[in-house]
């Protein structure tokens, strides 16, 4: 499977949990979780991404997005990632700048309550 | 080493098989191990941004990619052939119709381009009322055969 997806409820954020590849022809999918994660309510996000293998412009895009719809309800959407190769593309475009990026779920979890 | 060419309906879920042959052919052609995945994602983002101008102008076109050796570097070509109107950005169109290319509008449309300025230090864009070819390479240290 060129792209899994979980999600799970923690602390009172849903953390999400990828594996795999996020390309133009994966990243829809986790698009429409993130959307629908937003429709129910889940506005305090944590995007697992140990387990990704590849991500591109359109994985951004997709994550630029999520993000975007939680902020638009006062939430938040972090990123746990310590892959050099993923976190070289958010480097490259800026990005470093507008996410949370933290080693583990846990980090994540503990931070976003430091902020409340 | 002889140019290896690959062309591809332009279909999303062919833009990884394109950057895994990419990878493999820059491999053979003695680029770096620490530079394939900038290999990878370059060509895919390059393939990435071909194939949405194909699905919005010319579905039934093939997208083309040729790789060689030039003067000890490896050489990677992706040409679409979308119309485009003399003096237009070689940037892909602003997607409207969902996911597009740049994720459905979150990411600027022409940052797949920027993304591979950062990935390649010899990046071209030829862009002519036929079509845009994205030119790029890498240093390689196989001799040609």
């Amino acid at each position: 499977m060129d792209l899994k997806l979980g999600h799970y409820s923690k602390d009172g954020i849903e953390v999400v949990d990828v594996e795999g590849e996020i390309d133009v022809y994966t990243a829809p999918r986790l698009r429409e979780l993130l959307i629908d994660l937003v429709n129910k309510n889940n506005y305090q996000l944590v995007v697992n991404m140990e387990k990704v293998e590849f991500l591109d412009s359109t994985g951004l895009g997709v994550l630029v997005g999520g993000l975007k719809r939680v902020r638009a309800h006062d939430g938040s959407l972090d990123l746990v990632c310590t892959q050099e190769r993923i976190l070289k593309i958010f480097r490259i475009t800026g990005l470093t700048k507008v996410f949370g990026i933290h080693d583990t779920v846990d980090e994540a979890i503990a931070a976003k309550k430091a902020e409340k | 080493m002889a140019t290896v060419e690959v062309t591809f309906t332009p279909l999303p879920a062919h833009v990884r098989t394109a950057r895994l042959v990419a990878t493999a052919v820059a491999r053979r052609s003695g680029v770096d191990e620490s530079l394939l995945d900038e290999v990878r994602l370059a060509v895919g983002e390059a393939c990435s941004r071909a194939v949405e101008a194909h699905r919005r102008h010319c579905p039934a076109e093939p997208v083309r990619i040729e790789m060689t050796d030039q003067d000890e570097r490896f050489v990677v070509t992706v040409s679409d052939h979308a119309p485009t109107a003399p003096g237009r950005q070689a940037a892909s169109p602003k997607a409207s119709d969902g996911i597009g290319y740049d994720g459905g509008s979150a990411i600027p449309a022409g940052f797949g381009l920027a993304v591979i300025s950062g990935l390649a230090d010899d990046v071209r864009v030829l862009s002519t009322s036929s079509g845009v070819s994205v030119r790029m390479s890498w240093p390689s240290t196989a001799s040609s055969s």
